[in-house]
């Protein structure tokens, strides 16, 4: 039987892919990123309409004015009741939660959605597996000096993404928003009699409050990092992309050489 | 050019305005958009019945997880009075009315109310603002005083109308058959072991666990069974839910 002529790309082909535009983004990618970025947007609007019927936060099963708290935001109460920076405008603790308990719900199966999405299509498997030796000190501070460059990709793979982008991915898509969908459920009196486990999980429903807190502050740091990059990377390719799917590849840097084989360790 | 740059202008605007905080305002008046938006309380009470059992219970605690200070909220005194009366003779003379759908109409005094099975528990209440505090609850469950009343199949919500007027309205509130006959929905005429004081809602609170506080009606003086919650108050089943849009249903 005829074996198949094994070879790489011929060089003509990784020429011509260095000036067009690949296929960045799938379609589950696309859409789930844009509802995601309505919700997250409403949520921490209508949130922080929230948290200012009670800007005080407790560790523990109880938590009220008499208790002791951790972090007391009155003194910030004019900032966050400007209405720039919450929905509605106006305080209305009413009209947020009604946001809030709506778009909670695009965001958590949004989220479900897109799980099974990339798990089918191998966006997690191929896109974002952390693999060991990419979190190691010294690959981490190459990757942040790089990043400190305004250099994002890697030119012989310039599609892939890099370490701190991968974290950041990660840990936005399973630790942060997983983390307020859960929180915020076990601040549910009916949640926590259906799922009395979920409050435990959190070691009371004033920790649940406090912690959904904190992974929505890490939610709006990644979302100011995320844009800033953006706009770093080059904002009309990548916004593009995330509509068409197809990104334009980053002006070809000359190949001085072609990388040696490495020479095996003796 | 006028037009395309007044159309540049108003696309861009629009698109803008949008995305735009003000534009979640503009949008949340608008009646098609704010049944949407208020669609979410429905989704979430099916969501969250379809994942409980009907007597899943809310958390309890031990005497040990109780807050030092349980805080009043909302009014103190309903200071009107009949209820000023009341509190003078200690509501010795104080009587629930239980009625609507029944069969035989109830007039229950404290010490009627203290001869039902009696059910203690340590639960947490939860404000909407955000806040919790532990407290010690006793009194009847309300699926026996409605038992006892002979309430009908007919009956779909259970209403309490308390003493405290709100613009001149007494406060009332109102909840399904299914909270009405759950093992922790009692009549709490104690607090901390003690007579619940008239901050905490005197003589006699409603406790309804799996709901956030304002559910928990305080002074309440009637209850009554009915089969719909139109033509009562403005119709959406609770002083807060007609005035300012809370959720009717509180369990999240």
């Amino acid at each position: 039987m005829d074996e198949p002529t094994q070879s790489a790309d011929p060089p003509q082909i990784q020429e011509r892919a260095r000036t067009a535009t690949v296929y960045r983004h799938r379609l589950a990618t696309r859409i789930w990123h844009w509802i995601n970025a309505v919700a997250i947007f409403i949520m921490i609007g209508s949130g922080i309409g929230i948290l200012n019927a009670h800007p005080r936060l407790y560790w523990g099963q109880y938590g009220a004015n008499f208790d002791h708290a951790w972090l007391d935001l009155r003194p910030y109460g004019n900032i966050l009741r400007s209405g720039w920076l919450t929905i509605p405008a106006g305080y209305n603790l009413a009209i947020s939660r009604r946001w809030h308990l709506l778009f909670a719900l695009v965001l958590a199966f949004g989220l479900l959605a897109f799980m099974i999405a990339s798990l089918i299509n191998r966006h997690f498997q191929r896109d974002l597996r952390v693999r060991a030796k990419e979190v190691g000190p010294r690959h981490l501070w190459a990757d942040l000096r790089a990043h400190l460059r305004f250099d994002f990709h890697n030119p012989d793979d310039p599609t892939a993404y890099n370490t701190l982008q991968k974290l950041a991915y990660v840990g936005a898509i399973f630790v942060l928003i997983p983390l307020m969908i859960f929180t915020g459920l076990a601040m549910s009196p009916g949640m926590d009699a259906a799922w009395p486990w979920l409050i435990e999980l959190f070691g009371g429903r004033q920790s649940a409050r406090s912690i959904h807190f904190i992974a929505a502050s890490g939610i709006v740091l990644f979302v100011i990092v995320h844009l800033t990059l953006v706009i770093l990377a080059g904002p009309i390719n990548e916004v593009w992309s995330m509509i068409t799917g197809r990104w334009k590849l980053p002006a070809a840097v000359p190949d001085p050489e072609p990388t040696p084989e490495p020479e095996p360790a003796e | 050019m006028t037009l395309i740059t007044r159309r540049a202008i108003v696309t861009g605007g629009a698109l803008g305005a949008g995305l735009l905080l003000s534009g979640c305002d503009k949008l949340a008046q608008q009646p098609g958009f704010r049944r949407i938006l208020f669609s979410g309380e429905k989704i979430n009470m099916g969501l969250q019945r379809a994942l409980m059992d009907r007597n899943a219970l809310a958390p309890e605690f031990t005497a040990e997880q109780m807050s030092p200070v349980f805080r009043t909220n909302g009014n103190a005194n309903p200071n009107t009075a009949d209820y000023n009366r009341h509190v003078a003779e200690n509501f010795a003379n104080w009587r629930l009315e239980v009625g609507g759908l029944v069969d035989r109409p109830l007039r229950l005094g404290l010490s009627d109310i203290g001869a039902f099975p009696q059910r203690a528990q340590i639960t947490r209440h939860d404000c909407v603002e955000g806040w919790s505090a532990i407290g010690k609850w006793q009194g009847p469950m309300l699926g026996n005083v409605l038992k006892a009343a002979g309430v009908r199949t007919s009956a779909r919500y259970i209403v309490f109308t308390c003493a405290d007027l709100w613009s001149g309205q007494p406060y009332y509130e109102s909840i399904d058959m299914v909270d009405a006959f759950h093992p922790q929905t009692i009549l709490a005429w104690a607090m901390n072991d003690k007579r619940v004081s008239v901050g905490h809602g005197a003589p006699i609170r409603l406790r309804v666990e799996r709901h956030l506080g304002y559910k928990n009606a305080k002074y309440v003086m009637r209850i009554d069974a009915v089969a719909s919650l139109a033509g009562i108050g403005l119709g959406k089943g609770g002083y807060w839910e007609d005035h300012v849009n809370y959720d009717w249903y509180a369990g999240i």
